[in-house]
């Protein structure tokens, strides 16, 4: 039964790390942009949360509403202001620029908030659960963090393709300087982008806030999990994230239950081996 | 004296250090046809990038109704009204054949292009209009990449190199729509390397040759000769 246990908690934990992924996923299908601050900005807007949540005296889940437009706005002026200008063929400046934001936020938020552990604390939720068997049992806040992952990439999903900007979305990701023959302005729609993105990342952060313990210096982590959940799944492809993200976690689940300690190894074991096998990924979008 | 529709006034532009044009001197009135003609590398695609705002000039080399527009983005030249067919079709290939089409219609100019308008022009675009684009032949790609311009209501239509790759019957059925789109008030510059196709179509006629231009002209008036030196920089016989 423990087994069984292991797949279900690694397919929950799963979705956490998809919807790290998704915004990750989403900039890089539209842009071509590898943003290495992606973690950093995810831990960012954890401790907005943690403000919100702390100041208003609010739910962490009623947060939401405040830390998502936030970060939007903010995804949308760094695009707008920073990223745009360096955005080229060549990939370089980009990797460069946001390593540089990752460490800005990492400094600034150690500066602000020190060092020590934070948490978003959801009250009853923490530890509510719903009973499957007399041996198997679910937590209700990661069942709603899953719940949340499969609603965001299905929401994504339908604005790709189903909206007019969805639309500008897609033929930009195809050809980017056409788009612009079309009367579109290609530096609006990345910034559009970069806040869809962050406010998908926002929206992490806070399920990540209440699962975990988090502090200035977890953002590279949840990094790494978001790009091994987009490669496995293939770069710009969704539900590819989700599939990824849920490999991941059982992947980590199932390697805990053998020996505690190579919870994190075995993630990273089974990223390498899909590498690989599958270089493109399990179910690649792009073509470059 | 009439204003020009477009013109360019001593236009030169670069890639990077390498310089592709040198000095065009280009006008074009309303309803015109015009044609323009050059062997590969001459700087035809060049002039139609920089008229676009694809390749950034100097803001007074380029006007529009009189007011420059060298500088300006892609977007925003979209936006007035100068609408270019590319070459190789660049369709977007995520997009289905109707979804390109209405990518035309963003810079939200009005007119009397449409959806409706387009599909009576192309019908066979109609019957495919959820497929994929890259599902189509080279034809039907290029049937959509006129559309798509269409849609955006242009005052001057650029078509850069629409015979390219296709079968000659497909070109044909190509040079048979153009007229039907002139005939609606829509300006028309062709670049176009098939030498015949280009004089049958046009009114004006423009030689370009290492980014400078050899010869200009009524079509009917320019001679085989004129024509063979302006295009390949060799006297006839030579």
């Amino acid at each position: 039964m423990s087994w069984i246990d292991a797949i279900l908690q690694g397919t929950l934990l799963g979705g956490q790390y998809a919807l790290f992924a998704a915004g990750l996923s989403l900039i890089f299908g539209v842009m071509r942009l590898v943003n290495i601050a992606h973690g950093d900005l995810i831990v960012l807007s954890a401790f907005i949360a943690l403000v919100c949540v702390e100041s208003l005296n609010l739910h962490p889940l009623l947060s939401i509403f405040i830390v998502c437009p936030i970060m939007f706005c903010f995804g949308y002026a760094l695009q707008k202001v920073i990223l745009n200008q360096i955005l080229g063929k060549d990939i370089l400046p980009v990797i460069l620029v946001t390593f540089g934001i990752s460490i800005i936020i990492q400094n600034v938020l150690f500066e602000i908030f020190s060092a020590d552990s934070q948490r978003l604390l959801s009250g009853e939720l923490d530890t509510l659960s719903l009973k499957l068997s007399d041996t198997l049992s679910i937590g209700w806040l990661p069942l709603i963090a899953f719940l949340a992952s499969i609603a965001v990439i299905t929401s994504l999903q339908f604005f790709f393709y189903k909206t007019k900007t969805g639309m500008v979305f897609r033929a930009t990701s195809d050809n980017s300087e056409v788009v612009e023959l079309m009367g579109v302005n290609r530096n609006h729609v990345f910034a559009l982008a970069m806040g869809v993105a962050l406010a998908v990342a926002a929206l992490a952060a806070i399920f990540m806030g209440m699962r975990t313990n988090f502090d200035p210096s977890v953002g590279p982590a949840r990094l790494i999990y978001a790009f091994e959940a987009v490669i496995i799944g293939g770069l710009g492809s969704l539900w590819g994230t989700l599939a990824g993200g849920i490999i991941i976690g059982v992947s980590q689940a199932i390697g805990a239950n053998i020996n505690p300690g190579w919870q994190v190894l075995s993630g990273h074991l089974v990223f390498l081996f899909i590498l690989a096998i599958k270089p493109n990924g399990l179910f690649p979008k792009t073509k470059d | 004296m009439r204003t020009s529709l477009l013109s360019t006034d001593n236009l030169i532009a670069h890639y990077g250090d390498f310089q592709a044009l040198f000095g065009i001197n280009f006008d074009i009135q309303e309803s015109e046809k015009i044609a323009i003609i050059g062997a590969n590398g001459s700087g035809k695609s060049t002039f139609l990038k920089s008229i676009t705002g694809l390749l950034k000039n100097n803001h007074e080399s380029i006007k529009y109704n009189g007011n420059p527009i060298g500088k300006s983005n892609p977007d925003v030249i979209a936006k007035l009204g100068i609408s270019l067919v590319p070459e190789g079709r660049q369709l977007f290939q995520s997009l289905s054949v109707e979804e390109n089409l209405m990518m035309g219609g963003l810079s939200m100019r009005t007119g009397h292009w449409n959806l409706e308008r387009i599909y009576e022009l192309f019908p066979i675009l109609k019957e495919r209009s959820n497929q994929n684009s890259t599902e189509l032949s080279g034809g039907q790609q290029q049937m959509v990449a006129i559309g798509r311009a269409l849609m955006s209501n242009p005052s001057i239509l650029l078509c850069d190199e629409l015979s390219l790759g296709l079968a000659p019957i497909v070109i044909k059925d190509i040079y048979k729509i153009l007229p039907k789109i002139c005939d609606e008030g829509v300006t028309v510059v062709i670049v176009e390397q098939d030498i015949k196709q280009a004089i049958n179509f046009s009114d004006r006629v423009y030689c370009f040759q290492e980014g400078n231009i050899s010869l200009q002209g009524d079509s009917e008036k320019l001679t085989q000769a004129e024509i063979k030196q302006a295009y390949f920089g060799i006297e006839e016989g030579v």
